[in-house]
């Protein structure tokens, strides 16, 4: 069995892209059962954020399986894959353990050590497991992938320095309104991106707060927390020229904010300078937002460049955590390549015992003066001769995982000994960790 | 001679001051900045000891003929960059002022400066006031240039998301504004102060309150509504950020044109 990625990040694809082939959480159930309805996917997980969409999933045809997900991505989306597929980027085996192994600890992200992204895949992971889409593979690789990702934040100083897209948000708005003290902040939707960047400016001086969500309750909640003010989603348009920052992350399917609302509202501001973020995919604000005077927009994508000047220092911290995860990999995948070839050893062996049982039978009940101690010799001898034979198969199908042969070995041994194993029950008993 | 020497000192320090300033707008070096303005800070003062030296030679200010004002508009310049650089601390500001303050010297320089003796239309106290409020609200309105461009080129980074190193070391639009706003507040008084004081000058003079014959009062009273419109503006409809740095401009290049290009009607 093999382990396979295919997704798209902030790396390949522009986000007028991946808005196009993001997966709402609420829905995601129907994609989930839909992809390991495929033949050739088993187990699959799909993690979608702002910043990548990804799916993980393992294949008995790794090149089967990775261009049926490219498809089930373009089908499921309804765009042509020829357009997709330019964005697109696969992993299998080893890489793709690297790639989420990476992903989950931040060393692939927009801004590298930010913690969301862990959070997120938990969320995605736990969509998988609720929907039963996940299977003992995938469910043991991202547990694995989790406790990477919290041996690389406490081993590495690579998330203390706090740097996020809220952080850059946060010296963004400086580099417009100046000192933050005395403004007030608007969050539209409840993303746990936005109320990181409200605490943010909260930090940083910004005096009040006002949320706005479609669930009134939710706003009440959120505005509770940080002791601002609810806004009905109604009336968003008659409390927004009162907020000097806008930071938007609805689900909302289409935009919410157009150029004509923020005309009217700055003008009702007298052209105080506004500063919105736009964290939703797909985008709450209408581009156009930014050509209006007075009005400065950006999208997460805007946020990457000002970011830019803190990866020198966290460059340093990243290869560190690279070397972690390395370490990691090895131990993976050797219990994964363990995963496919313990049937096949406890098979191979059952097998052996088999027959030299079946002998011994034969040879004892035609051999009628025989004292046990005799009996006894002769077990031990036909116990130690399988052991013998079988000990450099064992050894080396063990260690096979390191140069991936696995396959290989077990399907010679299941054809050469005509072996029956039932793979995925055997599994879940045989797993070892180091 | 003497009068030479400082006025060369301050010639050859502005321009190292305007090179390491114009380096400081391509190269991220703090060192340059440093450089920079203790650069202008010595011009500034070999300036003044060459203004002083000439005011006690002749007697009077040495703004009574364009070599001299050119001068003396340079050194209100750096005065006033100095002030507004030291409170903001805006070190970038000295990129876009610093060859304002070395043009008009070396304009200066080129000019030839014959010291004559005031004739008798210009001993009054009035024309003194006249021209020092007027050259204090130039200076003013010099920064205001200065930081209106300042604006609308860190806005356009902001609008266009170019985050290169200029952007890094512009400061804030609303940074900006505020100095453009300050020294708005300060300039435009000066200059209605130097319109009448100039005014009643004139009558003193015997060519009446307002002459509308005479170019230089209509071009002063053209930037006066310049202003007066971007204060008005600003304080009632909310100009402020990209309009009034655009206004700001404006403003300043038909004070140029007021202040170099018109000649007064009463000659001396």
């Amino acid at each position: 069995m093999n382990i396979i990625v295919v997704g798209l990040s902030h790396k390949t694809a522009p986000v007028e892209v991946r808005e196009k082939v993001a997966f709402s959480p609420n829905l995601i159930e129907k994609p989930l059962r839909d992809l390991i309805a495929l033949d050739e996917i088993v187990e699959g997980v799909v993690v979608s954020t702002c910043n990548r969409v990804e799916i993980y999933a393992t294949t008995r045809d790794i090149a089967g399986g990775i261009s049926r997900i490219k498809r089930f991505l373009a089908d499921h989306h309804r765009i042509s894959l020829e357009s997709l597929e330019q964005h697109l980027y696969s992993y299998h085996s080893e890489s793709a353990i690297r790639h989420v192994f990476r992903v989950a600890s931040s060393l692939d992200s927009l801004v590298v050590g930010e913690p969301q992204i862990l959070g997120q895949i938990k969320t995605a992971y736990g969509y998988a497991a609720e929907y039963k889409s996940s299977g003992i593979i995938l469910n043991r690789f991202l547990h694995k992938a989790f406790s990477v990702a919290k041996r690389v934040r406490t081993e590495t100083k690579i998330a203390s320095s706090a740097v996020s897209v809220a952080f850059a948000a946060v010296e963004l708005a400086k580099k417009i309104l100046g000192d933050l003290s005395g403004k007030t902040v608007m969050l539209i939707g409840a993303g746990e991106m936005c109320e990181l960047a409200a605490k943010h400016f909260l930090n940083s001086g910004a005096s009040g707060v006002m949320v706005a969500n479609r669930t009134f309750s939710r706003a009440e909640r959120l505005a509770d927390e940080f002791a601002g003010e609810a806004v009905r989603f109604e009336d968003l348009f008659d409390h927004l020229h009162r907020a000097d920052i806008v930071l938007s992350s609805t689900g909302a399917p289409h935009t919410i904010i157009g150029p004509k609302d923020v005309e009217a509202v700055v003008r009702r501001r007298k052209y105080k300078p506004m500063f919105f973020i736009d964290i939703a995919v797909p985008r709450d604000i209408d581009a156009k937002v930014n050509d209006v005077e007075s009005a400065y927009l950006f999208t997460v994508d805007d946020l990457q460049e000002i970011i830019q000047a803190n990866l020198a220092q966290r460059n340093l911290e990243a290869s560190k955590a690279e070397e972690i995860i390395e370490q990691e990999i090895g131990q993976f995948f050797r219990w994964l390549s363990s995963l496919e070839s313990t049937p096949t050893i406890v098979a191979l062996r059952s097998k052996f015992d088999e027959i030299r049982r079946a002998e011994l039978d034969k040879t004892l009940s035609g051999w009628k003066d025989l004292p046990p101690e005799a009996e006894k010799r002769l077990e031990a001898l036909t116990v130690a001769i399988i052991n013998k034979l079988l000990h450099t198969p064992t050894a080396v199908l063990k260690q096979s995982g390191q140069g991936g042969r696995t396959d290989l070995y077990t399907d010679a041994l299941r054809q050469l000994f005509d072996l029956q194993t039932s793979h995925q029950d055997d599994g879940e008993l045989e797993l070892e960790e180091e | 001679m003497m009068i030479r020497i400082f006025f060369y000192c301050t010639l050859a320090l502005y321009g190292g001051a305007t090179v390491a300033y114009l380096a400081y707008l391509f190269k991220t070096t703090p060192v340059l900045a440093t450089w920079a303005h203790r650069l202008i800070a010595a011009g500034f003062v070999a300036h003044l000891l060459s203004t002083i030296h000439l005011s006690v030679l002749t007697g009077q200010l040495p703004i009574t003929n364009m070599h001299q004002s050119l001068s003396f508009f340079s050194l209100t310049i750096v005065g006033a960059f100095i002030y507004f650089e030291r409170t903001y601390k805006v070190a970038i500001l000295g990129s876009f002022v610093s060859p304002l303050a070395l043009l008009a010297i070396i304009a200066s320089s080129a000019l030839p400066d014959e010291i004559k003796h005031l004739s008798p239309i210009l001993r009054s106290n009035w024309f003194w006031i006249h021209a020092l409020m007027a050259f204090v609200s130039y200076a003013a309105f010099t920064i205001t240039f200065a930081t209106s461009a300042m604006y609308l080129i860190q806005e356009h980074f902001l609008k266009k998301k170019h985050f290169g190193a200029l952007f890094r070391k512009l400061p804030s639009l609303d940074t900006m504004d505020d100095i453009s706003y300050r020294c708005l507040t300060i300039g435009f008084p000066l200059l209605t102060m130097a319109i009448i004081s100039g005014a009643i000058w004139s009558e003193q003079t015997g060519g009446g309150y307002w002459n509308w014959s005479d170019r230089k009062q209509i071009w002063s009273l053209i930037t006066w509504f310049i202003y007066a419109a971007l204060l008005h503006g600003r304080l009632t409809t909310g100009w402020r950020g990209r309009r009034a740095a655009l206004l700001s401009i404006l403003g300043f290049i038909v004070l140029l044109i007021t202040f170099i290009g018109m000649k007064h009607s009463i000659s001396w």
